[in-house]
């Protein structure tokens, strides 16, 4: 990997949330001390982002992402601290940002595309791809005023991603549109890294963030909470969103004579992504490897209720009678034929551990999430009585 | 790799150096272009003379203006070439201003979230007063041509110089309000007042030969001469109109009435002069303040 492509260093953002400013002339000189407080958007922040690297950045909403992308696009000045970028860099903090509702599609595509650094026989080159990228063939010459929400979105992302800058820092936009453009998008992006430019994302979507970024961070009021692998980071977001702060977690441990190489959750669409119904079937495929010979391997999983942290379901091979062996990697499937539960999130805690001691070779606690929707039901008809009367009025 | 350029963002208050600045503005010529495209554009769009509106105004003051001319009595022959060739000089000016004083804070939809030079916007609004003002000068120039009033050279020469002097001016003083305005919004009311008043400061209506009359020297720089005399030619549109005058209208004292300011065509243009360069070392000066400011813009919008 190459050199820092941006490099934030104890960056800080002081915003001062005044309850009566003076804008006039007249209240400054009136208005002897003005009583603002001070707001800590940004704390110490630092932070490296590789060239040809995808960093997601996530965290709840004013935890200071956007501030964050903001300064470091220059939009905003920072309190303190430096952000150095090396390379050309674009910022697409909003779609459709520039666009203005009284000019054309066409006119909207070259103001935007200027904003974002390209000249206008760059945008003319792009041109055509950028319409159909953005499916609105024929509508080019209609004010944006006529468009639909839709269509303004999937315009403002077609300029933005033929704009071809080494820097591509990206607030929550990839959330736009239907699922077809949504995968376009993901499409484009992936484009982007095999082209080796910088890509910084924002978003709320978790799992595009393990899907697509190289390195994450987890931003939270403020201060870098958790920076490193996607999924490592992730995690600690979902730690943090259902409230789980116990101090004496420990996310992984054991001495791994044995080992989980993988966990699948599969959900009944045959996908290993995405909410599943109430009632509906569920796999847990846990991937086991030995480093050494292991006799009486015990594979087992727990599923723990978001809300609660209560267990609510757990199987283990040993009751299910099965002896696993001596191997080298072997696939144990926990088939649930309905999970019974209520909507919510839950966790999945897998362990290997020996069957007679209990001792623990491999534990990998609340690792795991899948999330329940109640299933919309069609109430079955039951017999209920009704009393019928008839009487002169 | 390494030809990749660094950009370093810190705490400081941005500091204006001028040649780097001007690499940057070149390098976002095209938002400059385009977004005075589209404000062109958006002003006339779903209109139905579109551009004509533009030629429209000047003719309306001059259908009034020549009304109360004619009214109080005061004869200034060939009134249209006089009140015009002022008059579009005082539109680039005053058009500029107010718009581009309200230039950052009509698009903090921009400001807020993308990143371009903030210069540009104010630049736009001139550039927008700008494209109207060339306008309107052709058609000016094209009907004094046909009609035959005719150009004469050397007055001519005054010309290019006004205008220079008229744009270094209105660009020093837009990029002025239009940062100060973003913290005190008091500037758009003041400037409203002003305006008015600078207006009827500059012999664009009137003949300015009147105004020498009446304060009743000659020679400007002359020890002799009056501070009101002094105070009316401190206002830098003064010596920019009474250029556009000799430039267009060139005759000082047409049959018996002294309309212009009678001074040497070399004095003149002396004054135009020094105001192209006071107006650049102030440039200087109002840019730095944008430039170190137009760091907070997004926020305090």
């Amino acid at each position: 990997m190459g050199a820092a492509a941006l490099e934030v260093r104890d960056l800080s953002k002081r915003f001062r949330v005044i309850r009566e400013k003076p804008t006039s002339i007249k209240q400054r000189l009136l208005t002897s001390r003005t009583r603002a407080e001070d707001l800590w958007a940004l704390h110490d922040v630092s932070l490296d982002v590789r060239e040809g690297s995808t960093f997601g950045l996530i965290g709840h909403n004013g935890s200071g992402k956007t501030t964050l992308l903001k300064c470091v696009a220059g939009i905003l000045r920072p309190t303190s601290g430096t952000v150095r970028q090396r390379g050309r860099l674009a910022a697409l903090l909003e779609l459709g940002a520039g666009f203005h509702p009284e000019l054309t599609g066409r006119e909207n595509v070259y103001l935007n595309a200027a904003f974002l650094g390209l000249s206008r026989k760059q945008t003319d080159r792009a041109y055509e791809d950028i319409v159909g990228f953005a499916e609105l063939e024929g509508f080019m010459d209609n004010q944006v005023k006529f468009y639909s929400s839709g269509m303004l979105v999937r315009l403002g992302f077609a300029v933005a991603v033929h704009v071809e800058p080494d820097v591509l820092l990206v607030d929550e936009v990839l959330a736009v549109g239907d699922e077809a453009f949504q995968a376009k998008c993901i499409d484009r992006v992936r484009a982007f890294q095999r082209d080796g430019r910088t890509i910084v994302l924002v978003t709320h979507a978790l799992d595009t963030v393990i899907e697509i970024c190289d390195r994450a961070a987890m931003l939270d009021h403020g201060r870098l909470h958790a920076i490193g692998q996607p999924a490592d980071v992730v995690r600690e977001m979902r730690y943090v969103l259902l409230g789980v702060t116990d101090p004496g977690f420990v996310p992984e441990q054991g001495t791994r004579e044995a080992e989980i190489a993988e966990v699948v959750i599969e959900r009944p669409n045959g996908t290993n992504e995405g909410a599943i119904l109430r009632g509906d079937p569920l796999t847990i495929v846990v991937d086991v490897r030995q480093n050494e010979p292991v006799d009486e391997l015990d594979v087992d999983f727990q599923i723990l209720d978001g809300g609660t942290n209560h267990a609510v379901l757990d199987a283990r091979t040993s009751r299910a009678g099965i002896d696993l062996g001596r191997f080298d990697k072997k696939r144990v499937r926990f088939r649930i034929e309905g999970f019974p539960y209520d909507p919510g999130k839950y966790w999945v805690t897998v362990g290997l551990s020996n069957r007679s001691s209990g001792h623990l070779y491999h534990v990998q606690t609340q690792r795991y999430l899948f999330e329940v929707f109640d299933a919309p039901r069609v109430q079955d008809r039951v017999e209920v009585p009704v009393v019928v009367e008839a009487e002169d009025l | 790799m390494d030809a990749l350029e660094t950009t370093l963002r810190s705490s400081e208050s941005p500091h204006l150096r001028v040649r780097e600045r001007l690499r940057v503005l070149a390098a976002h010529r095209e938002v400059l272009a385009n977004l005075t495209r589209k404000e062109l554009k958006v002003k006339y769009a779903a209109s139905v003379l579109g551009a004509v509106w533009s030629l429209l105004n000047p003719l309306v003051y001059l259908a009034v203006f020549t009304f109360v001319t004619q009214v109080l009595g005061t004869n200034v022959p060939h009134y249209p070439v006089y009140l015009l060739s002022g008059l579009l000089a005082w539109n680039l000016f005053s058009a500029s201003v107010s718009t581009g004083s309200r230039a950052v804070l009509d698009n903090a939809n921009l400001v807020k979230k993308i990143a371009f030079p903030r210069e540009i916007l104010p630049l736009s609004s001139i550039g927008v007063a700008l494209v109207d003002f060339v306008l309107q000068m052709a058609v000016l120039l094209a009907i004094m041509v046909v009609s035959g009033y005719g150009l004469s050279m050397p007055e001519l020469a005054l010309l290019p110089l006004a205008i220079l002097a008229l744009i270094a001016f209105t660009t020093m003083l837009t990029l002025l309000l239009a940062a100060m305005n973003v913290r005190y919004r008091d500037v758009g009311h003041l400037l409203n007042i002003a305006l008015l008043v600078w207006f009827w400061a500059t012999p664009i209506v009137y003949a300015s030969g009147l105004v020498q009359q009446e304060l009743g020297c000659g020679d400007i720089l002359g020890f002799g001469c009056k501070l009101v005399e002094f105070l009316y030619w401190l206002n830098p549109l003064t010596p920019v109109v009474e250029g556009m005058h000799r430039a267009l209208y060139v005759t000082v004292s047409p049959e018996g009435t002294q309309v212009l300011y009678d001074v040497s065509l070399g004095w003149l243009a002396l004054v135009l002069a020094a105001v192209v360069v006071a107006s650049v070392v102030l440039l200087r000066f109002t840019w730095g303040y944008f430039f170190s400011r137009s760091g907070d813009f997004a926020e305090e919008l």
